[in-house]
């Protein structure tokens, strides 16, 4: 196995690993509660204490536990922190808990949780699982942060709640709504699958270049490219 | 180096229907309708239709594979949205809708020939969706021919300034207010409504001249109206006070427009003829189940939509028998 480092460890799940984009996990919240930048980011706050608190506790009793019971003992330990978000959020901010919905509690069957449980925390010491569970809270709440905004901006004029273009801005009323969630994260896949494939070409190129030794005929090649 | 003996692939003989000849012709075939709904609403019609063109030719342009203009789908496709607009929605709205339509309806499934929905009404769809109110106002007639109706200028982006007068439309009027609309005026089109949707006998007649020349193909609008006559009919006959009459129903709203035009794409309509029984029939159910069921007024763009949707199910179902093939699991 390759060595990692802490920052590699905490690194992953912003960019090169990110759950949403890449992996494909937790689009369910992804999609529905993402129409304004205050619901993503209750949503993702959320998420990102039950991940962390859940990999910490996972990753201390992993010895204990035994194997054919894992997954329902991550499942208690995750409903636990869970309960503890919802009950917060509905003391701390009612009206945004009450937009959420059923949303929270479903942070229960949340994949991307259950999945660095199994596929991390329960495998791995508690500091690597922390930074781990951190990374990956991070990219949701990086990825929900941008929905939200760019939902909220087309579809209500606003950025947090303050309005942007002034009182005639007419808003597009579709991206608040389920389609707009739909849209808007193909939009993002596109655009990331793109520069990926761009950048993709490009490595391509630069390891052609260093195989051939030929320095300028490369060069012309990734303008060609780029 | 020339040879006598010409070596090539079949075919070799080629029939003179390709497809920018059909697309032109419905292009050419459009220009009555939008003359009518010039007449009918004035120079705000061909604001309108001019921007939804321009959206969805530019979008083309700068999306689509080179040289896909010259086909002309994009021109129809852009036509076609803005004739099934109001005549005061703005016009950013009707270039943003195009855009919309030819970009996620066509451009993203790979291009004229693979896009699964129509792109007008996907991009109908797209503008019904984000701006509900501007696209069910329908401004009434102002004093001369010449004046603009409604707010066509508003500033991209911007909401249209509230039209003091609107007049409903005849499915509205009867829908809310339970006011019926004289057939004459359903069939000559001084009716309020989308641009292209009022005059019925142009659209008739426009798509009889593509019928005659082949370019559509008449079993899918014939089994659309048809159905549509003998549900409507049937409910009609039950109870005559609630149901419309079935030529209320074929003369009001986009019925027409749709049979002739929308239902008609050969893209996103069966390549079987008895598929295009099933799909025009479909299309009628469903116009007729959301008009007098349904909480909208209209329902053909929705219905056209859905039905779409299972044009390759249809397609499939009604595949025709192989030569020979039925004989063979006979013997066996």
């Amino acid at each position: 196995m390759k060595k990692t480092t802490p920052a590699a460890d905490f690194a992953r799940g912003l960019w090169r690993e990110n759950p949403v984009l890449i992996q494909m996990l937790g689009l369910c919240p992804t999609l529905a509660v993402t129409n304004t930048v205050a619901n993503s980011i209750a949503m993702s706050l959320a998420t990102l204490f039950v991940l962390v608190a859940s990999s910490f506790l996972v990753s201390s009793v992993k010895r204990l536990v035994p194997n054919q019971v894992r997954i329902s003992t991550y499942v208690l330990i995750i409903a636990t922190f869970v309960t503890i978000a919802d009950l917060s959020l509905e003391a701390l901010v009612p009206t945004i808990h009450k937009a959420l919905g059923a949303f929270v509690p479903l942070i229960v069957v949340n994949c991307i949780i259950l999945g660095r449980q199994e596929a991390f925390a329960s495998r791995n010491p508690v500091g690597r699982s922390v930074l781990d569970a951190l990374g990956m809270g991070i990219g949701f709440t990086l990825t929900l942060l941008l929905m939200g905004g760019i939902r909220e901006v087309l579809g209500n004029g606003s950025l947090l709640g303050f309005r942007l273009f002034g009182p005639r801005y007419e808003p597009w009323i579709i991206m608040i709504l389920p389609p707009g969630g739909f849209l808007t994260l193909g939009f993002i896949l596109l655009t990331y699958a793109w520069w990926r494939g761009r950048a993709a070409a490009a490595a391509r190129t630069r390891e052609l270049a260093a195989r051939t030794r030929a320095p300028a005929a490369a060069a012309a090649r990734a303008k060609a490219v780029s | 180096m020339t040879t006598p003996l010409q070596v090539a692939a079949a075919p070799h003989l080629k029939g003179e229907m390709t497809t920018p000849r059909i697309m032109w012709g419905a292009v050419g075939s459009l220009v009555p309708v939008v003359a009518a709904a010039t007449w009918f609403f004035g120079p705000s019609a061909l604001l309108v239709v001019g921007s939804s063109t321009l959206g969805a030719v530019t979008t083309e342009r700068l999306l689509g594979p080179p040289g896909a203009l010259g086909d002309g789908s994009a021109m129809i496709t852009g036509m076609l949205l803005g004739l099934t607009l109001p005549a005061g929605i703005p016009l950013w709205m009707a270039f943003l809708g195009s855009v919309f339509g030819i970009a996620l309806g066509k451009v993203i499934f790979g291009g004229l020939g693979f896009n699964v929905f129509n792109p007008a009404l996907l991009g109908r769809a797209f503008l019904q969706a984000s701006f509900p109110v501007a696209i069910t106002t329908w401004p009434g007639r102002p004093e001369s021919w010449a004046a603009l109706r409604g707010d066509n200028f508003a500033f991209p982006f911007a909401s249209p300034q509230p039209d003091v007068i609107t007049e409903a439309t005849p499915l509205g009027l009867r829908k809310f207010e339970g006011a019926d609309t004289p057939l004459w005026d359903l069939v000559t089109g001084s009716t309020g409504g989308s641009l292209g949707e009022t005059a019925g006998i142009v659209i008739l007649l426009c798509g009889a001249y593509l019928a005659a020349r082949n370019y559509l193909n008449w079993r899918t609008p014939v089994s659309l109206l048809a159905t549509t006559a003998v549900l409507s009919g049937a409910l009609h006959l039950l109870d005559a006070a609630r149901y419309p009459p079935p030529l209320f129903m074929l003369f009001s709203g986009g019925l027409l427009l749709g049979a002739v035009f929308m239902a008609t794409d050969p893209v996103t309509s069966p390549v079987t003829n008895r598929g295009r029984w099933i799909f025009g029939a479909g299309i009628a159910a469903l116009v007729v189940v959301i008009r007098v069921w349904g909480g909208l007024p209209e329902g053909v763009m929705y219905a056209i939509l859905l039905m779409n949707a299972l044009v390759p199910f249809i397609n499939r179902a009604t595949q025709p028998r192989v030569f020979g093939t039925r004989l063979a699991q006979a013997a066996t």
